[in-house]
């Protein structure tokens, strides 16, 4: 334990941000909301439902590096009925972000002009719905002045200012969580919703997060959190479900 | 009455200008044999609708596609597919982005004759903005026995009928009739494409005889029944190199290639000499003469 690294305190910060979340599917993108998610199914949270990324629900807690012939599965839940859960509510995610702005909104489409961008991502992708009907996080491996931005250039997931401004359709059942980058963690219960910081992980600095994010953050006055570090069971647990060591190659390399 | 039929003549339903549906998702069971034979046509102006994966990439580099309705391009196990990245970033064709659910309502919407459904997707991001014949609709329930109290004053997207001129699927066993049946664990929206076309095309493993498809796999995995649909064809591997199982995974060595040669203009020209300059046997005859040299 005397060895930890960031990705480990990233991990323990995402498997918290499910604390009591109940039976409800949990939709992690990236190993290491993946490995938190299965953290918190193995202690605080064990109703947690997980899928086995293709057409099911997947029985019991497996390493995040399963091969897929190693899954039990315990009920058939093809995309029709994803979307059924996602509009149900009964579903949180952690989706990644190429940027984040103070309100959270997210962008995972594309960098620059929207005719002809700089950088085609991904796309849009289900952000939109997600952020509308269920609680919604993000996880940004390497924060810096350009994911952590003053605006998003493609607006996917929906941030407090936007929702508000869609009206009761849009905020009913919007419900932004936490943000988790490899300096620290961020909710959104600053001024009208923005951005504030929660903890700080070890060794990183209130100047070093102002410096990479383009956007004043609240909570930047005074004491600031660290971030917890894992017990010895969650990090006993971290090594049996990330053998090869795959949340640390998520992050930036020193 | 039969509708088997070949592949080129099932191509052939596909003109220029059409707005074209493929089913599958991403880089899984894609109908590629339509694909590579579109992108040797003759058909120009196309609008794609898709839960796009290589087919997106593989026709609008071929320069056959003036307009992309998607929430995505991907190829699952390899993130971005680099012919549709580069494709947007010359500014080569236009992109109607929506999200995943709204894509779904989209066809639904068009396969109930419908001409809008209602969702909270959308609202709030820039997929209104960015397509500003969008329109919202107001909450009809304000008050009155069905108004639900945290709706009252609610504006919804009204996802548009997504109606298409032809879709196109693939699945693992058809039978003459055109019953269809998908034997891999997720059978995608293919239903809400057929259903949302004025020509239903479906490609196959295999055909078999109008009243044996029961015998090869569960009845509830033929879903794609003959109402949807008005001609099929026998495409073996037809879905290659994205998955099809049980018939066949990925060909992840190939994908891989394929990204790889992708890259530059000078690979992919080798990589279109030696795989899509010929009709489907003979890229079925070079894929398995690379597998050999593997």
């Amino acid at each position: 334990m005397s060895d930890l690294s960031i990705a480990d305190y990233c991990v323990i910060a995402c498997s918290d941000s499910w604390r009591d979340c109940g039976e409800v599917m949990i939709s992690p993108f990236g190993s290491v909301p993946g490995l938190g998610a299965r953290i918190a199914k193995s202690t605080h949270s064990p109703d947690i439902v997980l899928t086995d990324g293709e057409a099911a629900l997947s029985f019991g807690i497996k390493p995040i590096n399963a091969r897929s012939d190693e899954l039990v599965r315990e009920a058939y839940v093809p995309y029709k009925s994803i979307f059924s859960v996602v509009w149900s509510g009964r579903r949180q995610i952690m989706m990644m972000a190429s940027q984040v702005d103070q309100f959270g909104n997210q962008n995972i489409s594309a960098i620059g002009p929207r005719e002809k961008p700089k950088a085609q991502l991904v796309g849009v992708r289900g952000a939109p719905g997600n952020s509308l009907n269920h609680p919604t996080s993000y996880w940004v491996p390497d924060h810096n002045s350009r994911s952590f931005v003053a605006a998003v250039d493609v607006v996917c997931g929906v941030g407090n200012d936007r929702a508000r401004s869609a009206g009761v359709g849009a905020t009913r059942f919007h419900d932004l969580r936490v943000v988790v980058s490899n300096l620290g963690v961020f909710d959104f219960s600053g001024p009208d919703g923005s951005m504030k910081v929660l903890s700080l992980h070890p060794g990183v600095t209130i100047d070093q997060v102002r410096d990479a994010t383009a956007f004043p953050l609240a909570g930047i006055d005074g004491e600031i959190a660290e971030t917890r570090a894992p017990s010895e069971d969650e990090y006993a647990l971290m090594e049996t479900l990330d053998p090869k060591g795959l949340r640390h190659k998520e992050l930036p390399q020193q | 009455m039969s509708k088997e039929t070949t592949l080129s003549d099932l191509v052939s339903e596909i003109e220029s200008g059409m707005t074209i549906g493929i089913g599958g998702w991403g880089s899984r069971r894609k109908p590629m044999a339509v694909v590579r034979a579109l992108c040797n046509s003759d058909v120009r102006d196309l609008t794609l609708v898709s839960y796009g994966g290589p087919d997106v990439g593989l026709l609008v580099k071929a320069g056959i596609v003036k307009k992309v309705i998607c929430g995505f391009v991907t190829l699952d196990s390899i993130a971005l597919d680099p012919l549709w990245r580069q494709a947007r970033q010359q500014g080569a064709v236009e992109l109607m982005e929506i999200d995943e659910g709204m894509f779904f309502l989209g066809l639904q919407a068009a396969a109930w004759r419908m001409p809008f459904l209602p969702t909270r997707a959308g609202l709030g991001s820039s997929v209104l903005e960015n397509t500003p014949a969008f329109k919202t609709v107001a909450n009809p329930y304000n008050d009155g026995p069905f108004a639900i109290p945290g709706d009252v004053g609610a504006e919804f997207v009204a996802v548009p009928a997504i109606n298409l001129d032809v879709a196109v699927v693939h699945v693992n066993i058809a039978d003459e009739n055109g019953n269809g049946m998908i034997l891999g664990p997720d059978p995608f929206f293919d239903e809400q494409f057929l259903g949302a076309a004025q020509r239903r095309l479906v490609t196959a493993e295999k055909i078999v005889p109008a009243g044996t498809l029961a015998d090869h796999g569960p009845l509830e995995r033929a879903t794609i029944h003959r109402l949807l649909t008005d001609k099929v064809a026998a495409t073996p591997n037809g879905a290659h190199f994205t998955s099809n199982p049980p018939d066949y995974n990925r060909d992840e060595v190939f994908q891989k290639m394929y990204t790889t040669a992708a890259k530059e203009e000078a690979s992919w020209n080798l990589f279109v000499q030696q795989f899509l300059t010929g009709d489907e046997t003979s890229y079925q005859q070079a894929v398995s003469e690379w597998r050999k040299a593997q």
